[in-house]
């Protein structure tokens, strides 16, 4: 229990203690003002009279385990240390992970992403992708904050911004030297919602129309979605599906 | 006659110039003062052609917002007394400038330039009148509104004002009884008097109690913190809720134009209101001998400065209170004005009368 103290005579009195608070304060202005006008004539630098960070110009210095953009880390030939293992995108909290998988020529990694899409405007900076991937392909150490964009979809980070932290939509040019669905080569289905591999099946990733609408997503699960990938070399896309295996 | 109307009405302009240039910087006092009495910098980012100056384009950014903003009236509400609510507000506050004295007289090219806008006999009783008409403002906005809330705010207003206008009137009977005018100029020239040759008898030499409550009463009137339970912008929903744009900014201007007559009134009763200390009409004479013989010019202008720089100096102590003191419970305001104040304000008139009568 807190114990109401009892206040001394003075302090009842009020006055005193007005004129206490109101010397506190003073001292602050006085001594604030003081370095300010310091400053003004070029002096003094060293002290700081605001512990404000006038943040566009003079960024604050972060932490350096801050979850901040994500990106994904890349094998020496430069393509990504990502299996497509699914499970980031199993454990996202915010289900804005979408996930694509694709044959990998090395039968020692199997799968790799041919779209991975991160949906910040969806992300609630819970870092579980990064514990949960089982090959540290995916981090949050990029320490970009101003992730803000005019569009939903320039929110969407797809596989060029994650794999090269300093873009962002709109991406000009594609260099990323693997097959993949790119957006920048005009890949149809480079964007758009994929059905989620787990979890209830939310037609056209609508959760709201999701209700009531079992046999539909049934029926959704059943169908084999055609994905008619026009790649530069189609070889190694045969066995592009959904990544279930 | 031509003249003399001539000569008021650019000295009226001069002293609403001021006035409203002094209002709206508090704006931009307001901000800096707080931030820099809180470790902070403070609004510093409009700019004209990259020229910032400390953040003193801020009022005018302010300004042009305010004017192109919706103007709202709520469905419901009185649309006549909710447009003339801050109107009321704003003149009322303006006109007690009017009987202040801002100088001793000015000798200009043959002319006797009394340095006040209008030379009142009963000036007292008029700031007075016109600081209570203040309050029609405030209840008109609170019941034009349509709104219960604005309504209430309206109503703690008028409570509060009604109970510390009568304080603040009592406060300063002292004052007449002792300096035996309502005249606010001749109230300013009875302080022009030395105790022991060397102690400039102001106001709150010989009136410091009166001088304490007068200066509570008074910020219980411009509704400031820590009296804001009118309108406490941060929590409360205060009178001003359903008002927008430049009316909105009207009642905002009130508050400052309000603090500024009050700091004013203070330095014009208590601090010797343009009296410059050991400053006579041929120049300084100083109790330790030595004198600076001076022009008469020069008198009249070190006086008005020296208004000046009180006023600001009294605004300067407002703003500090105000962003140092926690607001007050209703309960715990009304009992400080009616209980503590408004007693203290008596027997300091008792007091004076004795102390009159034994010395005379
Ligand atoms: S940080 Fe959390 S919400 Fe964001 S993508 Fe990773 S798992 Fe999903
Ligand atoms: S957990 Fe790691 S490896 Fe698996 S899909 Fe996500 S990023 Fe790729």
């Amino acid at each position: 229990m807190i114990r109401k103290r009892e206040l001394t005579f003075w302090e009842r009195m009020y006055l005193p203690e007005i004129i206490r608070g109101v010397a506190l304060t003073s001292r602050h202005f006085v001594r604030n003002l003081a370095i300010h006008t310091l400053h003004a004539v070029g002096l003094a630098k060293h002290r700081s009279a605001a512990v404000t960070y006038q943040y566009p110009e003079q960024p604050r210095p972060l932490a350096p385990r801050l979850r901040t953009r994500h990106r994904l880390t890349l094998r020496e030939d430069g393509t990504p240390r990502c299996v497509a293992c699914m499970m980031c995108e199993t454990v996202c909290p915010a289900r804005c992970i979408t996930i694509v998988a694709g044959e990998h020529p090395d039968p020692n990694i199997e799968k790799y992403p041919t779209r991975f899409d991160i949906d910040l405007g969806v992300c609630i900076y819970c870092g579980y992708c990064v514990e949960a991937c089982p090959e540290d392909a995916i981090r949050m150490d990029t320490q970009i904050l101003d992730i803000a964009a005019y569009s939903r979809a320039e929110m969407k980070l797809d596989l060029h911004e994650l794999l090269n932290p300093s873009l962002r939509k709109p991406v000009k040019a594609c260099s990323l030297p693997f097959p993949h669905r790119c957006a920048v080569r005009g890949d149809p289905h480079a964007a758009g919602p994929e059905q989620p591999l787990h979890g209830p099946i939310f037609i056209g990733g609508d959760v709201t129309r999701a209700a009531g609408m079992e046999d539909q997503a049934q029926q959704a699960r059943q169908i084999e979605a055609p994905h008619p990938v026009p790649l530069p070399s189609g070889e190694r896309e045969k066995g592009e599906g959904r990544g279930n295996g | 006659m031509l003249e003399a109307f001539l000569i008021k009405l650019s000295l009226a302009a001069a002293v609403f110039f001021g006035v409203l240039n002094l209002a709206g910087l508090h704006t931009w006092i307001e901000r800096k003062q707080s931030a820099i009495m809180q470790d902070r910098i403070g609004a510093n980012r409009a700019s004209i052609f990259g020229l910032r100056l400390f953040g003193l384009f801020h009022p005018l950014a302010d300004v042009l917002k305010l004017f192109t903003k919706e103007d709202f009236i709520p469905p419901g509400g009185n649309r006549v007394l909710h447009t003339l609510a801050p109107f009321l507000s704003a003149f009322f506050a303006l006109v007690v400038f009017a009987a202040i004295p801002i100088g001793n007289t000015l000798t200009l090219g043959g002319w006797v330039i009394e340095l006040q806008v209008a030379s009142l006999d009963i000036g007292l009783l008029y700031i007075l009148a016109m600081l209570s008409m203040g309050v029609y403002g405030v209840v008109l906005a609170g019941y034009a509104s349509n709104n219960h809330y604005a309504f209430l705010g309206g109503m703690r207003a008028a409570s509060q004002m009604l109970s510390y206008e009568i304080t603040m009137g009592i406060s300063l009977i002292g004052l007449i009884m002792w300096s035996g005018t309502l005249d606010l100029q001749a109230m300013v020239r009875a302080q022009g008097q030395y105790l022991w040759g060397w102690l400039p008898l102001w106001g709150a030499v010989v009136q410091p109690v009166a001088l304490i409550v007068f200066l509570a009463a008074a910020l219980a009137e411009t509704k400031r913190i820590p009296f804001d339970m009118p309108e406490g912008e941060s929590e409360i929903v205060g009178y001003f809720v359903e008002y927008s744009g430049m009316k909105f900014g009207l009642f905002f201007m009130t508050d400052f134009i309000e603090t500024v007559l009050v700091a004013c009134l203070a330095t014009t009763f208590f601090f010797g209101g343009w009296q410059v200390p050991y400053l006579f009409p041929d120049g300084f004479r100083f109790p330790w001998g030595g004198a600076i013989p001076m022009a008469p010019l020069a008198v009249t202008l070190a006086g008005i400065g020296a208004f000046t720089a009180k006023v600001v100096g009294f605004c300067w102590l407002f703003m500090t209170v105000r962003w140092t003191l926690p607001r007050f419970r209703y309960d715990q305001l009304m009992r400080l004005g009616w209980q503590y104040l408004f007693p203290i304000s008596l027997a300091n008139v008792v007091a004076t009368g004795l102390a009159l009568r034994l010395l005379s």
